[in-house]
């Protein structure tokens, strides 16, 4: 677990160093921490091409909550089919405005955990933004660990706690 | 029969006692001062709502400095210097003893109290307090400190205060938060600001009369200063991104904070009075939790700039930064003592998260706590003891801890998950 820890440290190092020198997003990449036990983001299997995505219909199945591994701010690539199909109704709608709410687990200081859930927010916009929508119809709230959705102190608890919701 | 009534006198102060604060002295000082706290006489007709001498004992216990003669122990109840015989109090051990009466005059009360050595027979110090029945506790602390700082020479804090913040789950997505301000032991919580959105850092001004926080009512966070005495604030800082982690300096007039609205986390510093922002770090990566030196020049800060969460300075004049801390992969959230020798931080091992402090002197660190999830320390003035925020069951409860990590109480914890506690000033 400890060796494993260090392992997910180090990524979040790079991840940091390479986030700092790239504005592009950095959805491509597999997940480096494998076996993770984060819940799968409740994706519909929606691909680009069977949907029209342009009104709050088609969002409407989309997942909005969108989930993260331990210290890391990587959007998770299972994410990346929804968070495109909300990009297209954003696109296809430029008055529409999307809240993207960070969270982090309880474990760390709060005002750090702030900052991490901001960095989460933060790329999970980043993905919106590549695929067009405009950084004006997104806001970031980040409440760091102030509104975990399950109270508990084991890795089932956190893992649904490291997250993003999405909020038109 | 007088026996049975004062036995069940004490049994039910033991009971509320027992209800309020549970004292666990870990370790103790190697050798803790005997002092004996007399019960204090009262002449008046209706029995008083508190138990000074009570007060004053739990006080001095809590320091772990001392150990408190238990009242079944007393032979005698001396309230002033004729009925006392230093020969008795010798024999069962005691070094020094505090004695003390309450009259009644028309409605005002008067608190006597008096300090003696018991082996060289004087009166180190004695006192009257004008009180009325509903600040007896408030006397009980002020004799307390006037006690402590007598018999060690540091500067009483029993007379402070701490504000905290609990959470509760009404309904599955209804939550209840609440700024509260108590006594330092815990007593007379009080709701400062009540919220269905998180409150978060609450931070005293240093003359104790206003607090900043970070409350997220209009759904995004925003920094508030309220004032105490009318309750009234303002709203100072409500950028795009994040408001958070106020920090007064010494002298009142600027509060350091973190905005993310260039971009990432960055620790600004805000004149109170021009209203004027100052951007003090410059990084990609986080800089949060600031905390001032005491001297006003520097401000120490959480920046994971290495990689991981480390603890560093910054020096305003220069803007030089240096790292603090270099013991374990997570460090944060420091705050120091006011001769600024010693950092208290929350420290990271093997999953757990503990409260340790570090001899900013000799580099040395210590873990002073072992629970599981231990966070927020903040310092008494005095420097004498760490209060912190850590985990019981699914509960949020705080603690103390002395800063040689030889004395551990929990306060008496409230309704909700408690957190966040911020000790005041000396008021």
């Amino acid at each position: 677990m400890r060796a494993m820890n260090i392992g997910k440290a180090a990524a979040l190092a790079l991840t940091v160093v390479w986030a700092a020198g790239c504005s592009t997003t950095n959805t491509t990449d597999t997940d480096t921490m494998g076996g993770d036990t984060a819940p799968a983001t409740t994706t519909q299997a929606v691909s680009d091409s069977s949907m029209s995505g342009t009104s709050m219909a088609d969002v409407k199945n989309l997942a909005t909550v969108f989930y993260f591994d331990f210290d890391q701010t990587q959007v998770k690539p299972e994410a990346v089919a929804a968070l495109r199909g909300h990009a297209k109704y954003l696109v296809a709608n430029p008055s529409a405005s999307v809240v993207l709410e960070g969270h982090a687990d309880e474990r760390g200081t709060r005002e750090y955990n702030m900052a991490l859930g901001e960095r989460r927010a933060q790329a999970i916009a980043r993905v919106l933004t590549v695929n067009g929508v405009s950084s004006s119809q997104i806001e970031l709230v980040s409440f760091g660990e102030e509104k975990p959705v399950v109270m508990g102190h084991n890795e089932s608890s956190w893992a649904q706690n490291r997250r993003v919701e999405l909020k038109y | 029969m007088q026996r049975i009534v004062l036995f069940v006198c004490l049994f039910l102060f033991s009971l509320i006692a027992r209800a309020e604060l549970t004292v666990e002295i870990t370790q103790g000082v190697d050798e803790p001062t005997p002092v004996a706290v007399v019960p204090f006489s009262w002449s008046g007709a209706q029995a008083l709502p508190e138990d000074v001498a009570k007060v004053v004992s739990d006080d001095l216990y809590r320091s772990g400095l001392f150990k408190l003669m238990p009242r079944e122990n007393m032979l005698s109840f001396p309230s002033d210097r004729s009925s006392l015989f230093f020969r008795d109090w010798r024999i069962s051990g005691s070094d020094f003893i505090v004695i003390g009466r309450i009259k009644d005059t028309e409605g005002q009360l008067t608190v006597a109290f008096e300090l003696y050595d018991i082996l060289k027979e004087e009166r180190i110090l004695g006192e009257e307090i004008k009180a009325s029945r509903n600040n007896l506790r408030a006397v009980g602390h002020y004799i307390s400190d006037k006690v402590f700082e007598a018999l060690t020479g540091v500067r009483g804090a029993f007379s402070t205060r701490i504000v905290y913040v609990t959470a509760k789950q009404l309904s599955s997505s209804k939550h209840r938060y609440r700024l509260m301000l108590a006594d330092s032991d815990g007593h007379n919580p009080r709701t400062i600001l009540e919220s269905k959105e998180p409150i978060v850092s609450p931070a005293w001004s240093r003359d104790g009369s206003k607090l900043a926080y970070v409350s997220f009512e209009s759904g995004r966070p925003a920094i508030y200063i309220q004032y105490l005495a009318t309750g009234k604030r303002e709203k100072v800082q409500s950028f795009r991104g994040l408001n958070g982690a106020p920090a007064w300096s010494p002298d009142g007039r600027q509060l350091a904070l973190v905005l993310s609205k260039d971009g990432n986390p960055e620790i600004y510093v805000l004149d109170l009075q021009q209203r004027r922002l100052n951007r003090i770090t410059h990084h990609f990566g986080i800089d949060t939790e600031p905390s001032w030196s005491p001297d006003g020049q520097s401000l120490i800060f959480t920046s994971d700039r290495g990689g991981q969460p480390q603890i560093y300075s910054i020096y305003l004049p220069t803007r030089d930064v240096t790292r603090l801390t270099f013991e374990g992969r997570y460090n944060a959230r420091g705050r120091l003592t006011q001769d600024g020798r010693f950092l208290a931080m929350v420290h990271q091992t093997n999953g757990s998260f503990h409260i340790a402090v570090q001899d900013l002197r000799t580099g040395r660190v210590d873990l002073l706590t072992e629970t599981f999830m231990d966070e927020s320390p903040t310092i008494a003035p005095n420097g004498s003891i760490i209060l912190y925020a850590t985990q019981e069951g699914i509960r949020g409860v705080l603690s103390a801890v002395s800063l040689d990590g030889r004395v551990k109480f929990r306060l008496p914890s409230s309704d909700g998950d408690v957190r966040e506690p911020a000790w005041s000033p000396f008021q």
